[in-house]
């Protein structure tokens, strides 16, 4: 932002508020690059929707219908619109797992190992504190939430900065024992002896759950995970720390040479990814499910990758992004039910958006805007 | 930010010719949101069109039922088989239904669940996974109470889950201990093969039933089996199958969602093979026997029925082949006919509940008595609920 803020001071010499309404004082090396980042996703947009208007031709159906009925799934009434916060809630917190390292030059897909372990740490923890006053309780099963999922994405940096071991791989591959350590203990050492034909941990309690926002049909997991993502944004963007990470993601020798601390950005930004996966595993438990199970391998983590990537990795874009795929989340079904579309439909949606938006990075800064200025 | 920068897009174009050009990008956006704009409310009407339909479908007399499944409806396996009886639902006058596939056994379940009643106006929901039980129709029910919740795998406990649920379950274990004779009967080797999920009460039955069923026919027979882990893990699947047939079984098995990998690699392989859940007949013209499925057109029709009188479904509702839950596939071309004879006299027997499978003395694979000598656990004894062992004649370890 600085740098844009100065040539605009040094452009508008003549005076220091350009008059309203005089399209000449537009000072296009500002608004330009912001036309793009609102424009260019919004271009991938559409293009997708028609797109997927046309796959949906081509299966037979009416694509104004079948859009009339997205809206009714996803925003259309007061259930459905609750219906799509509560789908974009974890989304919200998973798609950090990614965001983070992202700004570190990391690419993590092991948001869904996070999750897990997340989720496990915080039932064993609920389980060992039952009878503490719930709020113990559930700040004990956050913070090993936390932990837990903070060391599994912060060993995936540890292991980049320490053995050069690519981060894009050992996340993935910790996903693996992760959901394997997940099935070892419930149908182990954790399992509650009742659960016999679907092996989970013991129940946390029903007084240590988290209960819906009031008011709402949605847990409290929406608003820390809208919370989480602006203090990300703030953190990356406004601090000191954010600034280190965005220089060694964008060159790590120089960020040492200038003397930022390569390897302890690195795993510090990791943890805190695999944390909000964590955190997310957490009210998987803490909200829905009241213990750990299988049912927590839900791919919560693998779709908080493509939230990351569509929302360009910003913490703020994060948000929006959420509750649009929520919202086509939560549609999904109608379209199945309405038209008897196949489930796999909705990923053929999301895959267009993917790759449209992914093709549509190529255009950012095709424009000289600077050239702009002097056309008055 | 929309609205803006159509305006600042036009006062841009009395600038310069290269301005225009330059600015080509943003006026086809603009046309395209355009377009979008003039969507909505074609949109909007079509909405409305659609709405007459959505009011015939609650027209009086109508009953609009939900079916919510885990995983593909065409899986060849448990889905596959769930979805047959919501066919069989549908062609029932003054029903129609509404399926919905690939849910998950979390929030999104219930959020379904949800979207069926308030979107799609269903008085009766059969969300037919598992794990769909606890906590999430227990939930829903609660908030529900006009809609009625019908759950397979019989977990209801009376007084303790709301009213409006029900469950309902089908003792496929019968079917396996005569789906067992006809393996036994046929193999050249004696050596089967089971291919399971989970070491759970539910698989282990039906392991030991098969293997049951097979050495009362054949006291040779062995039943080796490998645990995959999940419910639906194709590639272990068909590397257990492979594995096993190189160990030389010659007829395979399993208890997965689907059973369509291992019986086409069985299929593949030249062996015999038997199916679970759906029928797999087409997968393997040559060697499939036979196989224990599911009947649920049965229990459905009989609950559609019921709650179109207006009564109230019964809350636990089970049966095996006397109540027509479950079903044989027919027998395959390979099975010879004294080996039909025998297995259509086991039928006959476990029908009629003169034939108990659990009955002492019995030893698990380990050598250790699990029922004594007198000792019979008919079929709805509760005691084979938690069954924790394997019985002789089975190669394998629960952990």
């Amino acid at each position: 932002m600085a740098p844009s803020t100065e040539l605009a001071a040094a452009d508008g010499s003549k005076g220091t508020l350009p008059p309203a309404g005089s399209a000449a004082a537009i000072d296009w090396t500002r608004v330009g690059p912001k036309l793009e980042a609102f424009g260019i996703p919004l271009i991938a947009l559409v293009l997708s929707l028609l797109l997927f208007g046309a796959f949906v031709v081509v299966a037979g159906h009416n694509p104004f219908d079948v859009y009339a009925e997205m809206y009714r799934g996803a925003f259309g009434t007061w259930f459905s619109f609750q219906n799509t916060l509560q789908r974009a809630s974890p989304l919200m917190l998973t798609a950090l797992c990614t965001a983070l390292p992202a700004r570190c030059g990391l690419i993590v897909i092991g948001g869904e190992g996070a999750f897990v372990i997340g989720g496990l740490a915080a039932a064993a923890t609920g389980v060992a504190l039952i009878g503490a006053p719930p709020l113990v309780v559930l700040i004990g099963m956050f913070i090993a939430g936390a932990i837990f999922g903070g060391l599994w994405i912060g060993g995936a940096g540890l292991l980049r900065v320490q053995r050069g071991v690519n981060e894009t791989i050992s996340s993935l591959l910790l996903t693996y024992i992760g959901i394997a350590l997940l099935n070892h203990f419930v149908e182990g050492p954790l399992r509650d002896p009742e659960s016999l034909n679907k092996p989970s941990t013991r129940h946390i309690g029903e007084a240590n759950m988290v209960g819906a926002i009031p008011g709402f049909d949605v847990h409290w997991g929406l608003i820390v995970g809208a919370l989480a993502c602006i203090a990300a944004f703030v953190l990356m963007k406004r601090t000191v720390f954010g600034f280190g990470a965005a220089i060694v993601g964008g060159n790590p020798r120089a960020a040492r040479l200038s003397g930022v601390k390569v390897g302890r950005t690195v795993v510090i930004t990791c943890a805190l990814a695999g944390a909000a996966a964590g955190i997310a595993g957490t009210f998987e438990v803490a909200a829905v499910h009241g213990r750990a199970n299988a049912s927590l391998v839900a791919g919560y983590g693998y779709a908080g990758i493509l939230v990351s990537f569509l929302a360009r990795h910003d913490g703020l874009a994060i948000i929006p992004v959420s509750l649009f795929l929520g919202g086509i989340a939560a549609s999904g079904g109608l379209l199945q039910r309405v038209f008897s579309l196949p489930d796999a439909t909705v990923a053929v949606l999301q895959g267009i958006l993917f790759v449209v938006l992914i093709a549509s990075d190529t255009l950012y800064g095709r424009v000289r805007w600077s050239s702009f200025k002097g056309a008055s | 930010m929309a609205p803006t920068t159509p305006t600042k897009k036009f006062s841009i174009l009395r600038f310069s010719r290269r301005l225009a050009l330059q600015v080509a990008p943003l006026l086809a956006l603009g046309s395209l949101t355009d377009c979008k704009k003039e969507e909505a409310p074609t949109a909007a009407a079509s909405a409305a069109a659609s709405a007459p339909e959505a009011a015939t479908a609650a027209a009086p007399g109508a009953l609009t039922v939900g079916f919510i499944y885990v995983g593909p409806k065409d899986d060849y396996g448990y889905n596959q088989a769930h979805h047959e009886g919501a066919v069989a639902v549908a062609k029932l006058p003054g029903v129609k239904i509404r399926e919905e596939e690939k849910v998950p056994e979390t929030l999104d379940v219930q959020k379904t669940m949800e979207s069926m009643i308030n979107l799609d106006g269903a008085k009766l929901v059969f969300p037919t996974s598992f794990g769909y039980f606890d906590p999430h129709i227990l939930k829903v029910a609660e908030k529900y109470p006009d809609v009625t919740f019908l759950h397979c795998g019989g977990l209801y406990q009376e007084g303790k889950h709301p009213k409006n649920a029900g469950s309902y379950f089908g003792y496929i274990d019968e079917a396996e201990y005569v789906a067992g004779i006809v393996a036994g009967g046929t193999t050249k080797t004696n050596k089967l093969g089971f291919i399971a999920a989970k070491p759970i009460p539910q698989v282990l039955r039906n392991i030991n039933s098969y293997t049951l069923g097979a050495r009362s026919v054949n006291p040779k027979v062995e039943t080796t089996v490998i645990f995959t882990g999940d419910w639906a893990m194709p590639v272990k699947e068909a590397e257990a199958a492979n594995s096993l047939i190189d160990q030389g079984v010659d007829v395979l098995t399993a208890h997965v969602d689907s059973p369509k990998v291992v019986i086409e690699t069985a299929e593949k392989r030249g062996i015999f093979s038997t199916g679970y859940h759906a029928s797999q007949a087409n997968l393997a013209p040559k060697g499939y026997l036979t196989g224990a499925e599911w009947n649920w057109e049965k229990v459905y029709t009989a609950y559609i029925e019921k709650v179109k009188k207006g009564e109230k479904p019964e809350h636990l509702v089970r049966g095996g082949f006397s109540a027509g839950f479950v079903k044989l596939s027919p027998y395959g071309a390979a099975v010879a006919d004294p080996i039909k004879a025998k297995a259509d006299e086991a039928k006959a027997g476990l029908t009629a509940g003169t034939l108990i499978v659990y009955a002492g003395p019995m030893k698990d694979n380990t050598g250790k008595e699990i029922i004594a000598a007198g000792t019979k656990h008919a079929q709805t004894d509760i005691t084979l609920e938690s069954m924790n062992y394997l019985v002789e004649g089975v190669k394998g370890k629960l952990n």
